[in-house]
């Protein structure tokens, strides 16, 4: 029998206000078990948490129960206590007289009833507790960083300056990501390559780093400390090691027309490319879509003039197995299509680009060589209307845009209108508006000295649509300060597209049974005291696949992340949960039921030998839980058919015992 | 004012629309056909319901300016739908008494072979009882 200590909490008047706390530590004071019983206005208090401890010493106590604020709250507070006390902390029960009777009952006499029925189930389950005592798993000392953009750079740049060695997988054939493609960033105006660009490099050479470019993640098994990860690495038919990145294959494949992905399909590349100069690593890669030599035998050049032997027409795909202890992912975003926007004309016209094309166009490196160009015929423009908000802030049931506000348009829009304004003074530039959003550090001056010193036309409202007329684009609009529809005729349309969480992100998620939500951003594990982690246990958020967001706040969710992953690193081993399924072999037929619907794989099956009443043995098929992959959700106690499989401290019988007291 | 909360009550229900979700960025009136000729364009009818001054709307020739076309209404990235509350307002004018602008035998002379059927609906409600 145990003896049980109950110990009701004030919670100063959170609980006290509308709980007759008195009456309930009375109404307790008879229970099976309970030895002792009183209330006190903070049980979390030092003083609160001393009474507990006396309390325990004094009458020897063997459970406790503590009647206050929900177990999500404190129950680890008190599970500290016990064990100060010299009890296992798996013997303390918080019956939840907070969140589910004060707060939500008006009426004293109410509220303290339920309070009481909490108080009894609590008791009548800690009459059945048994002392748990965690496992422990190790740590695999390296780290995973799915995505190669500023915010899986930075962040594998930090794990790998503590000592700790980290991979890098990145889908394209470079890291770099969307910030390679950036001309100039605001609000300095430094050039996006010239600081961006070291730290390619400084990844390329720290020996800590690995890069497995023109890669992707195939299979995530295991738990926080032990992931056992499988990394496809596509045929690049380039071999990797061997290739110097001289380039005289791409100058010499005669296949030049393909799409350049990287200049946003506005103009052309080889079939066999290295997508920047500045890329990392800096080796040449096959695309198969395009190449004769791969799709019908005929052609081989490239492998004749590299010098270095490096083509490999025969390459496989190949999988690389590795385990990690944490995994962080960093897989950025993507403008929306503008498919569905016919009212921009954006399929219309050449003239009407995304804010990402703009930017591709004013870059030195990219297909005009920073010439600001139209791309039908190549003219400089003079009048140039940027257009905001396109898709973003929609209505949750509007199909072609999102209900969030995209967060990095109102700024680049300044930034591309000041710059061209900068470079050509004789441009008209309109910008229009729903609201300019500039909550950042010298943010706002930004967007005022492009009206007040480079003269940009900010105009409130909306363009309602683009039709292209001869070599003009004929741009209807509304002007709401001064209720006038306007008529531009423009050179260049330049849309805001909103962003949206890179395509590989989903599946990822599943891989990871890390959550997401409905517009495909991971969700972090609180969002404002834990913004880096994901409520999965090892798996930590970087960048915009958590949300939108600019460069200085993804460097400084990169590091946030990294040092989270640090801390799990830096730790030997790690202490499991308790409260793990475990199940009864007498009981267990082996039928798999309960391998069918465990999420984590925590359940695999053993023959083993019993010895039956008559002297005989038999061989029988049994479930066996891993004690250090099981999260203890409970599928399989439920699924169970035979009442095998049992969890640690949420045991049948406990839960029969509570809804008993609760009925009685 | 009291009247006019009734009225933008009965606005608001018969037409659907909330204008509530409006977040005033301007497209309907920016993608207008009939713009240069109202007094009251599509943003301000959302926005003169929603704060009930609703009285300068029903005098106004907007009323029988706006051509049912439903640009506004496919365009509006809230969902808004502002032509439905144009339409609402236009009824509870030429719903009272007397104050018909063209029988149905007059609609019928009007239409070309060209004009949407949405449009031919939305005439006749306009223009008879």
């Amino acid at each position: 029998m145990q003896r049980i200590g109950v110990f009701v909490c004030w919670c100063g008047s959170n609980i006290a206000g509308s709980v007759d706390v008195e009456a309930v530590s009375q109404a307790l004071k008879n229970e099976p078990g309970v030895v002792f019983s009183t209330n006190y206005q903070y049980m979390c208090s030092q003083a609160g948490q001393d009474m507990i401890v006396n309390a325990v010493k004094e009458h020897k106590l063997t459970g406790i129960v503590v009647c206050s604020c929900s177990p999500r709250m404190h129950e680890a507070t008190f599970r500290k206590t016990a064990a100060a006390a010299g009890l296992n902390p798996y013997m303390v029960e918080i019956a939840n007289i907070r969140e589910q009777c004060s707060w939500v009952h008006k009426d004293i006499a109410t509220g303290t009833q339920k309070a009481i029925i909490l108080g009894k189930a609590a008791i009548a389950k800690v009459n059945l507790n048994a002392p748990l005592t965690p496992g422990e798993s190790p740590v695999t000392k390296r780290a995973l960083v799915i995505g190669g953009g500023i915010a899986g750079i930075q962040t594998a740049l930090d794990i790998a300056d503590a000592g700790f060695p980290v991979d890098i997988v990145e889908k394209n054939p470079t890291i770099g990501g969307k910030m390679a493609q950036l001309d100039k960033t605001f609000p300095t105006l430094d050039c996006a390559a010239c600081i961006l660009t070291p730290k390619m490099v400084d990844v390329a050479q720290n020996e800590n780093i690995r890069i497995f470019s023109y890669s992707e993640v195939s299979e995530i098994k295991g738990f926080v400390g032990n992931f056992d990860v499988t990394i496809k690495k596509n045929a690049r038919y380039v071999k990797e090691d061997v290739c110097t990145g001289c380039g005289a294959c791409v100058e010499k494949c005669p296949m030049k027309k393909v799409p350049n992905e990287f200049n946003l399909g506005m103009d052309n590349r080889s079939a066999i490319y290295i997508p920047f100069a500045q890329a990392v690593p800096k080796v040449a890669t096959i695309d198969p879509n395009a190449c004769n030599m791969l799709k019908n035998g005929k052609c081989g050049l490239c492998a004749k003039v590299c010098a270095a032997g490096a083509i490999d027409y025969t390459q496989k795909d190949e999988y690389i197995n590795e385990k990690y202890g944490a995994i962080v992912v960093a897989t950025g975003f993507n403008p929306i299509s503008m498919d569905k926007f016919d009212e921009f004309a954006y399929n219309q016209s050449k003239d009407v680009i995304t804010s990402l094309e703009f930017e591709r166009l004013t870059n030195a490196a990219g297909p005009t060589a920073g010439h600001l160009e139209r791309p039908s015929d190549g003219k400089s423009p003079k009048t140039i209307v940027f257009v905001q908000c396109v898709g973003s802030r929609c209505d949750a049931c509007n199909e072609k845009g999102k209900e969030y506000c995209s967060k990095i348009c109102c700024m680049y829009t300044a930034k591309h209108a000041m710059l061209v304004r900068d470079k050509y003074p004789d441009t008209d530039v309109y910008v229009f508006y729903i609201d300019v959003r500039t909550p950042g550090k010298n943010f706002d001056e930004f967007y005022r000295r492009a009206v007040e010193e480079y003269g940009v036309k900010y105009i409130k409202g909306m363009v309602g649509k683009v039709t292209p007329e001869g070599d003009k684009l004929k741009v209807q609009a509304s002007d709401l300060i001064d209720n006038k529809q306007l008529h531009i005729d423009a050179d260049l349309v330049v849309l805001a597209a909103a962003i949206e969480p890179d395509k590989s992100a989903r599946p990822l998620a599943t891989m990871l049974t890390a959550s997401m939500d409905t517009n495909d951003f991971f969700t972090e594990a609180h969002p404002k005291l834990r913004p880096v982690e994901s409520p999965t246990a090892g798996v930590f958020l970087s960048g915009a696949c958590q949300g939108p967001k600019d460069i200085p706040e993804t460097v400084s969710q990169a590091g946030a992340a990294a040092s989270k992953v640090i801390g799990l690193l830096a730790k030997d081993k790690l202490t499991g949960n308790p409260c793990v399924a475990h199940s009864n072999e007498l009981m267990c037929n082996g039928c798999s039921s309960c391998e069918r619907v465990c999420p984590y794989g925590a359940i695999t099956y053993e023959d083993r030998e019993f010895r039956m009443p008559d002297r005989t043995t038999k061989i029988r098929r049994i479930a066996i839980v891993n004690p250090a992959v099981c999260q203890g959700c409970g599928a399989c106690t439920v699924a169970c058919p035979s009442g095998a499989m049992d969890l640690n401290g949420f045991a049948s019988n406990q839960i029969m015992a509570e809804v008993d007291a609760i009925c009685k | 004012m009291n009247n006019n909360k009734y009225l933008r009550e009965e606005l608001i229900r018969q037409s659907g629309v909330n204008p509530k979700k409006c977040m005033k960025c301007g497209k309907c009136s920016a993608t207008c056909p009939a713009y240069d000729e109202m007094e009251y364009h599509p943003h301000q009818f959302v926005s003169m319901v929603e704060s009930g001054d609703i009285e300068p709307l029903l005098k106004s020739e907007s009323l029988y300016k706006c051509l049912s076309c439903f640009a506004c209404v496919d365009r509006c990235p809230r969902g808004v739908e502002p032509a439905k509350l144009v339409e609402a307002v236009r009824l509870s004018a030429v719903r009272k008494q007397g104050q018909n602008r063209m029988s149905a035998n007059d609609v019928a002379s009007i239409l070309d072979e060209d004009i949407p059927q949405q449009l031919l609906v939305s005439a006749f409600r306009k223009y008879s009882k």
